[in-house]
């Protein structure tokens, strides 16, 4: 369930899945409102008290609107405060590449960047990911060409049944931010938050090593 | 699918501290041990106070003592990638390089890191235990390879932390918040020994929260590390980890602070190996006297008596390492 209040317009930095997915969104939205219109009630209040330091904040509870920047979009959906940031990604926008695997930090499939670092989207709330700058691997898309971490994927044959695969691409994303000339050794560890039930770790590395070159040049 | 709970988000200390006066309120920071927790619904949760407002809570500053303040929202990612505690005190660097993986260390958080529940699989599981409110502890008789061998009373669980061995070993005072207003104790009163409570991991009153970690000024000459032994590679807990702050001079050890992780219910200071090697120099025969003393007195349960051969191996290894060095 989800209303697009600001539909990305398509091109630039979207690809045509994603525009056809933010599409199906907003058809679905417009069945929303009235619902929106209780919600919306309870978040005005709980910012008006939370202004005024000596009065309790506002409790929220059930269905709640919540703006998530996403790949640089905007997106308000109707969110419970106990709904994981992967559950909004996935069930109200259709982004459906971070994956749920083991649900309690132990696999990293569903790795997201939010603010530029590599975070489990299964063990933060929605709630705790509003104002913050998400990114997933449909953000790593240059229009319909692939991003360099990608490609590095795809040419080094670094995945077997893929389900891993949008994790490891996000963890090697940021790591390659922050080191770009990683060592081994600083990508075993970069890399060490996401398993791969293929076993596909070998040519993981050498596809983050790979990605390393191509994203310099 | 979690239960239903309300949410919360403070915009002070002081409405943090009155929202978690309620028993069945929990304080959110960056939510890798208490998302876990409520997915396996280990206890109820009615309400949800999240601290991510608190930016007083957050970062690393110097202290006048020329120490540092560890706000208790600081990410362990933080606290591994800061210089000034790199260069002040690098075994806490290490600890918390060490804490589980990557994203994890990105999100979890210094304070959280001090009062996350146990690993124990049986309070982790569907399983009555003692912690839970059930009749017993069931590692007791049951499946110990990971539990404790001192400290031990009632529940035999180990404290999951890695940075508060090396927390202890370095003399940090907590600073905690809470209705009657702001307080300070040593570490090592922050864990409830389950002698005393086993039901509780901290000894925080309801309505209090961690808000500041404070570090002395390292003493002249100190030497740190943190060595932690885990099962796998990739992201684990430690089997066995010690914390030293130590400092040498002229080849004599002249003061020693050796803490353990994974031994007991909280971090255990090994209090007889101390003695044993300030005022002497460590030699091959003192670094294995000192190895035995830390061991002195361990009860191991049915299954990690192992442990007890691993810890003498680290505390040896480390020694050594620091005699090298
Ligand atoms: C797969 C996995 C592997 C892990 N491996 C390790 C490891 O190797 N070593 C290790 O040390 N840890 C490990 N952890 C535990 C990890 O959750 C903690 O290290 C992390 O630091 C917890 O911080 P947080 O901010 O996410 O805590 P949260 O989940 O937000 O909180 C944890 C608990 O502390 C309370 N709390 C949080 N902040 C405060 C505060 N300021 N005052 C009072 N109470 C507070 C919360 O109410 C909650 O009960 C692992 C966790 C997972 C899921
Ligand atoms: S699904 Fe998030 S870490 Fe496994
Ligand atoms: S490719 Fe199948 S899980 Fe990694």
């Amino acid at each position: 369930m989800s209303s697009s209040a600001k539909s990305p317009p398509p091109g630039i930095g979207m690809s045509r899945r994603g525009f056809l997915k933010s599409m199906s969104v907003s058809a679905v939205a417009t069945t929303l409102t009235t619902t929106v219109a209780t919600g919306a009630a309870t978040l005005a209040t709980a910012t008006r008290t939370a202004a005024h330091d000596d009065a309790p904040p506002q409790l929220i509870q059930g269905l709640t609107p919540l703006t998530l920047t996403v790949n640089g979009n905007d997106h308000t959906v109707l969110a419970e405060p106990r709904w994981t940031l992967l559950h909004v990604l996935r069930e109200c926008l259709g982004i459906t590449s971070p994956k749920p695997g083991c649900e309690r930090g132990e696999c990293g499939s569903c790795t997201v960047l939010v603010d530029g670092v590599a975070r489990y989207a299964c063990l933060m709330l929605a709630l705790e990911a509003q104002g913050k700058s998400i990114e997933t691997v449909e953000g790593l898309m240059h229009g319909e060409a692939l991003g360099p971490v990608q490609q590095a994927f795809l040419e080094e044959d670094a995945l077997q049944c893929g389900y891993c695969t949008p994790g490891q691409i996000m963890a090697a994303e940021a790591l390659l931010r922050h080191q770009p000339d990683p060592t081994l050794e600083e990508i075993r560890v970069g890399m060490s938050g996401n398993l791969c039930r293929c076993g596909a770790y070998r040519h993981i590395l050498t596809a983050v090593a790979a990605a390393a070159i191509k994203k310099k040049s | 699918m979690f239960e239903d709970f309300a949410y919360a988000r403070p915009e002070s200390v002081a409405q943090a501290a009155q929202l978690l006066q309620d028993e069945t309120a929990h304080a959110l920071a960056g939510g890798s041990d208490l998302l876990g927790c409520l997915r396996e619904r280990i206890f109820p949760v009615k309400t949800i106070v999240s601290l991510s407002s608190l930016k007083e809570l957050r970062g690393i500053a110097r202290t006048a003592e020329g120490g540092l303040s560890l706000g208790a929202l600081t990410t362990l990612a933080e606290v591994a990638g800061s210089t000034e505690v790199q260069t002040l005190y690098p075994g806490l660097a290490q600890a918390a390089a060490e804490v589980a993986s990557p994203q994890l260390r990105n999100q979890g958080t210094l304070g959280g890191n001090l009062c996350q529940k146990t690993r124990c699989w049986y309070y982790r599981g569907d399983f009555d235990c003692l912690r839970k409110g059930g009749a017993s502890c069931l590692a007791v008789h049951g499946e110990n390879h990971l539990h404790c061998i001192f400290g031990g009373d009632a529940c035999y669980m180990v404290h999951p932390s890695d940075t508060a061995p090396m927390l202890q070993a370095l003399q940090a005072t907590v600073w905690v918040a809470g209705p009657a207003g702001d307080r300070s104790l040593p570490l090592e009163q922050l864990f409830m020994p389950p002698a005393q409570d086993p039901t509780r991991e901290t000894t925080l009153q309801p309505g209090e929260l961690v808000t500041h970690i404070h570090l002395p000024p390292p003493m002249a000459g100190q030497q740190t590390s943190y060595r932690k032994v885990r099962a796998r590679r990739s992201w684990d807990f430690a089997l066995a980890g010690v914390a030293l702050a130590v400092i040498i001079e002229d080849e004599i050890v002249t003061s020693c602070r050796m803490v353990l992780s994974g031994a007991a219910p909280f971090p255990w200071q090994a209090t007889q190996a101390e003695a044993l090697l300030t005022g002497a120099a460590l030699t091959r025969e003192r670094v294995r006297a000192a190895a035995s003393a830390a061991m002195q007195g361990a009860e191991p349960l049915t299954h990690n008596a192992y442990k007890i051969e691993l810890f003498k191996g680290i505390i040896q290894e480390e020694l050594a390492r620091l005699v090298r060095e």
